[in-house]
């Protein structure tokens, strides 16, 4: 496996506060990765930084042999970097079609267009609903992306980012805030999408059940810096990880 | 995969025509049906229109409240007065390309300076902006006329119709329709904008500002070009309410006017694309009334405002779509 994205030595101060202390983080291509930690980790913060909405205090982030770190949001996304977020962020008095499409037009740089019509352009309504139909959101297609349920807001929030065509994805929290009857459904329709089109995903995630079911490789963080990392057996077996975040967390099966 | 069951229902362009070929057809013939006076006074309606659609722009499909587009109206005005007073122009068509081209420069200045914020801090901004602008009118008088304004002319329509023998008759037939050519220009191409990538793009700027530049849309330019876009049309109302008006004088670059532009789109309701049109024209209307039945007009005119805003929350455009869809529920 050869990596797709990693992280030298980043950090990121609040104040006095460590958010994010030396870290030296790796995402492989195509995997399916877990960032667990207790609140106030750092685990927000680290994709925060290599997403770009923050910038680092120190340290190096490397996306495909590119250096990136001094790169715009928008540099970020071409290169192939998009998330998703923890509080849903949505476009709420757009249809959830319109959402996906948006993602596409800006994509493929078509959202200079002012003097032709969205509408005319079949070959992105076409996508989007395609997009849709993979995250089971095809009958919802003419709805506002506001009308519809949490579960579904969850869905869209990362078919938005998927629609981007990332080769790594950062999902914040794709299941918080759901029923628990709901997130097996979610997580199975996000992993079987990222499996399929060979995205490394990277997902923040506080169910240690999701975490250990989904995921290929756990990193745990503890106060800003890297506690463990290694295979869901290898993270379960970990004493640091056990006393630190398991022993807090509701312990794995 | 392939058979989707999404069906992509589209507002089409024909389907629009259908509704806008009719009202297009009754304003057409308003010269030869109402009076003279009726006729112009709904000119005055078609330009504010005009200027409100473009501000809403801003307001509906961006999210941003300019408190200061009394600027871009007056900066086309005033194109014109100073085109006819140092250059001697008489072309109508001059007069709405100057107008265009100083709004593009004042907008790329201001817009500039305003769309890196957002809220209250754009609102004052903007207003801030446009009270510069009217306090330049006012003192430099020897350029601007100061209170007494600039007086205008009635121009030359594209190079043949001439202004010759009575101004209310030219106004009310030649001028009146020459206004709503480019009223109809205006709308079609308003409405082109607000559904093309762009103008989705600016929806989704309004929703929700973090994740459309997490799609890549770059937020700070897209809000120049519709700030610029917004306050170009403006400005052609302008440039188009000075020969009716026969003067320009630095009211119209006053925060009071800002007011009146908000006031007539949130009327019509800013969340449709025919709101601030109806609302300008309404607007025009009671203003005019209120203005003939007492001295106390300001005072009147806020308490109807007052009164319509209350009981039509979304607007006359969005209360009216509301009871259509009742009715057509129950019938």
């Amino acid at each position: 496996m050869s990596v797709l994205l990693q992280t030298r030595k980043l950090v990121k101060y609040f104040g006095e506060t460590h958010a994010v202390d030396d870290v030296d983080f790796v995402v492989n291509e195509s995997e399916v990765l877990a960032l667990i930690g207790s609140n106030g980790a750092g685990k927000t913060t680290l994709v925060n930084l290599i997403s770009g909405l923050f910038r680092p205090d120190g340290g190096q982030i490397i996306f495909r042999g590119e250096d990136v770190t001094h790169q715009s949001v928008h540099e970020r996304i071409r290169a192939g970097i998009a998330r998703s977020f923890q509080l849903v962020n949505l476009f709420d008095q757009l249809t959830t079609l319109d959402n996906v499409a948006l993602s596409i037009f800006a994509r493929e740089g078509k959202t200079r267009k002012l003097l032709v019509l969205a509408e005319a352009d079949r070959r992105v309504w076409q996508e989007a609903a395609q997009i849709l139909h993979l995250f089971g959101l095809e009958a919802k297609a003419r709805m506002l992306a506001g009308g519809i349920s949490q579960g579904e807001r969850k869905l869209l929030d990362v078919a938005v980012a998927y629609a981007l065509r990332p080769k790594l994805l950062f999902l914040d929290e794709p299941t918080s805030g759901v029923s628990t009857r709901e997130k097996a459904p979610i997580m199975d329709t996000i992993t079987s999408v990222v499996r399929s089109e060979h995205i490394s995903a990277a997902i923040i995630e506080h169910d240690m059940d999701v975490v250990f079911n989904y995921s290929d490789r756990i990193v745990a963080m503890h106060q800003g810096v890297i506690l463990a990392d290694g295979s869901p057996d290898e993270i379960r077996r970990n004493e640091a990880v056990q006393t630190n975040l398991l022993g807090v967390t509701e312990a794995p099966r | 995969m392939s058979t989707l069951a999404v069906t992509l229902e589209t507002r089409s362009p024909a389907r629009v025509l259908v509704s806008a070929v009719p009202i297009a057809v009754a304003l057409l013939i308003v010269p030869f049906v109402l009076d003279q006076y009726q006729t112009i006074l709904l000119a005055y309606g078609l330009v504010m229109a005009i200027a409100a659609l473009g501000f809403n722009l801003l307001l509906g499909y961006t999210g941003l409240l300019s408190f200061g587009h009394s600027a871009y109206f007056g900066v086309g005005a005033y194109a014109v007065a100073l085109m006819v007073k140092y250059l001697g122009t008489t072309s109508m068509e001059l007069f709405l390309l100057g107008a265009i081209l100083s709004t593009v420069i004042v907008t790329a200045l201001f817009g500039f300076v305003c769309v890196r914020y957002t809220r209250i801090f754009f609102s004052i901004l903007t207003l801030a902006l446009s009270q510069v602008l009217w306090s330049l009118a006012f003192k430099f008088f020897w350029v601007t006329g100061g209170t007494d304004g600039l007086r205008v002319p009635t121009p030359m329509l594209v190079g043949v119709v001439s202004p010759k023998g009575d101004k209310i008759e030219f106004l009310s037939h030649g001028y009146y329709w020459y206004v709503l050519v480019i009223f109809f220009a205006c709308v079609a191409l308003m409405w082109v904008i607000v559904n093309s990538p762009f103008g989705k793009a600016l929806q989704a700027i309004r929703d929700n500002e973090v994740r459309a530049e997490f799609i890549g849309v770059q937020i700070w330019r897209f809000r120049l070009v519709a700030f610029m876009i917004s306050g170009i049309f403006t400005g052609i109302a302008g440039a188009l309410w000075v020969p009716l008006n026969g003067l320009t004088t630095p009211e119209v670059l006053y925060w009071q006017f800002s007011g009146e532009i908000v006031f007539m789109t949130v009327l019509g309701g800013f969340r449709s694309f025919a709101g601030p049109i109806i609302g300008a024209v309404v607007f025009n209307y009671l203003k005019t009334f209120a203005v003939g039945f007492t001295v106390y007009w300001q005072l009147l005119l806020g308490v109807v405002l007052v009164v319509l805003v209350l009981s039509l929350p979304t607007g006359i455009v969005g209360s009216a779509s509301r009871l259509w869809g009742r009715w057509r529920k129950s019938a």
